[in-house]
């Protein structure tokens, strides 16, 4: 069925009787053309993409729990493409025009709302780093402004702007970045892949690969042994697990991001805004809940769960930006497993095992990545070649040099 | 989470700051060649369970500390001083 406006009318008249389950649940087949490990927001979007642009529909998303119940599930929603340095400008591009396009694409509601992402600078060297910054996403051809004082004070009369120590001397807009429901996104991309004809299926943790002479064949399952001469991975978070079980050394450890909400609030944000001087981010959803993340918990975690003095820092950067919000009370927090990579930044490419490619390596950037992440995963399985808006997320780029560290902190995963 | 620093005893969390893997004091000779330095700097193991790292009890007695701690649970199973361990 496609969603429209009719289609809400008509069920409204009927008793709701007139929706069906939004994908079918069926069991393995022996072989397919090719194998999705993953089924969160990159997988089911990996699955989309090669449906739809490339006509392979053949295919089986593995997926050990349910659909979108891993870190597509676990952050805090928020869309941009506000990067610096080749490799990742251009990647990020493409995937905020996909997200302006994703719903009439997929002709699914995933929220996505175009509030603005605002950066903020707490003094002169900042201020001319986000001219720089902004100079550079220009350059890229996305949009990014420079806002002054008073244009910040108008749009955020909320903020401490006067703070002793953090005054805002002003901030880097993007008015194209915003927030996405992000179940609705895995959601669209696993009914699009769906009605394309490929097999989701859930409750189905890989045990192992079959390699032979240095080819991937297919892999085990709890649900039987799935035959395929391509595989993909998408299970960042887990990558350095299901890795190694077909022997990848790779350049990631895990780590917990948490995040925190808040009880419904009225309007009081209109788009998301980042601390410039600790790190600390926070943005309103449409239930009022005000949503909000800082650091990592900086020790390696499979925990999905962090600890109280990362809340604690967290919480006193957001008084320091946000002073009210200390009357609001904490409703929920969660942790998701990161893989963070040694730059910072991901990685989609082939692996050493023929036909078997790789995508992972996400860090805090895995959510507004979802649509490109699975456009160009679909065109490295699909044709054997890097698309050509991830020609620098490279598997070997810690050994020939080329690293994208956004952050300039070297190879160490926790300060990225 | 707590660890037990061997001179100053259990202390919080937040008196330590966290290094990474403990194959960092592993460090390969200057003429091993730029293969072995990838993986010494690049490449890790990322156990899920026991995971052998380095911490610092930076607002303690600024020792370097060798801490075996489950990354399931944040259990910590040891912790010894890193200039005794064994290379």
């Amino acid at each position: 069925m496609r969603y429209s406006a009719w289609q809400i009318l008509k069920n409204g008249l009927t008793g709701q009787k007139g929706w069906k389950p939004v994908w079918r649940s069926p069991a393995p087949r022996p072989e397919y053309d090719v194998i999705i490990i993953g089924g969160g927001g990159h997988g089911l979007a990996t699955a989309y993409y090669l449906a739809k642009n490339h006509g392979i529909t053949n295919v089986a998303v593995l997926e050990k729990g349910y659909l979108g119940g891993g870190n597509v599930g676990r952050n805090t929603t928020i869309v941009r493409a506000n990067y610096h340095i080749d490799g990742n400008t251009e990647f990020y591009s493409h995937a905020l025009k996909l997200w302006e396009g994703m719903e009439q694409d997929f002709n699914y509601n995933a929220m996505m709302s175009q509030r603005g992402v605002i950066n903020l600078a707490h003094s002169d060297g900042q201020m001319d780093f986000y001219a720089r910054r902004g100079n550079a996403i220009r350059m890229q051809g996305d949009d990014a402004e420079l806002l002054g004082r008073e244009e910040v004070r108008a749009a955020y009369p909320y903020l401490d702007h006067d703070n002793a120590r953090f005054p805002i001397y002003g901030g880097l807009l993007q008015r194209r970045g915003g927030t996405a429901r992000h179940d609705a996104v895995a959601w669209g991309y696993a009914r699009g892949a769906d009605l394309r004809g490929v097999d989701l299926i859930q409750n189905c943790e890989v045990t192992g690969f079959q390699i032979d002479n240095g080819r991937v064949k297919g892999v085990e399952t709890t649900r039987g042994t799935i035959r395929a001469g391509k595989i993909g991975m998408a299970v960042a978070g887990r990558s350095s697990q299901v890795g190694q079980m077909a022997g990848l050394r790779l350049p990631i450890e895990s780590h917990v991001l948490q995040a925190f909400v808040t009880e419904g609030l009225k309007p009081i944000l209109p788009g998301v805004v980042t601390f410039g001087m600790g790190h600390f981010y926070i943005s309103q959803s449409d239930k009022g809940g005000l949503v909000f993340g800082g650091d990592l918990d900086f020790y390696n975690s499979y925990a999905a769960r962090g600890n109280l003095p990362m809340l604690e820092h967290v919480c006193e950067a957001g008084m320091a930006l946000m002073p009210m919000i200390g009357k609001a009370r904490m409703l929920r927090s969660w942790g998701g497993i990161m893989d963070m990579s040694m730059d910072g930044s991901p990685i989609i490419d082939k692996t050493p095992v023929d036909g078997l490619f790789f995508n992972g390596g996400w860090c805090y950037g895995g959510f507004k990545a979802t649509p490109a992440s699975g456009w160009c995963f679909a065109h490295l399985i699909a044709t054997g070649t890097p698309s050509p808006h991830a020609t620098k997320l490279l598997m070997n780029r810690f050994e020939t040099g080329h690293v994208l560290d956004e952050e300039g902190t070297g190879a160490q995963p926790n300060r990225h | 989470m707590r660890l037990t620093c061997p001179h100053c005893g259990e202390r919080d969390a937040r008196e330590f700051t966290y290094l990474g893997s403990a194959k960092l004091l592993d460090r390969p000779a200057g003429d091993t060649g730029a293969e072995a330095f990838h993986e010494y700097l690049h490449i890790r193991e990322n156990p899920a369970g026991p995971n052998a790292e380095l911490w610092q009890h930076v607002m303690g007695c600024s020792a370097w500390l060798h801490v075996v701690r489950d990354t399931r649970t944040h259990v910590v199973e040891s912790v010894s001083l890193a200039s005794g361990v064994a290379r």
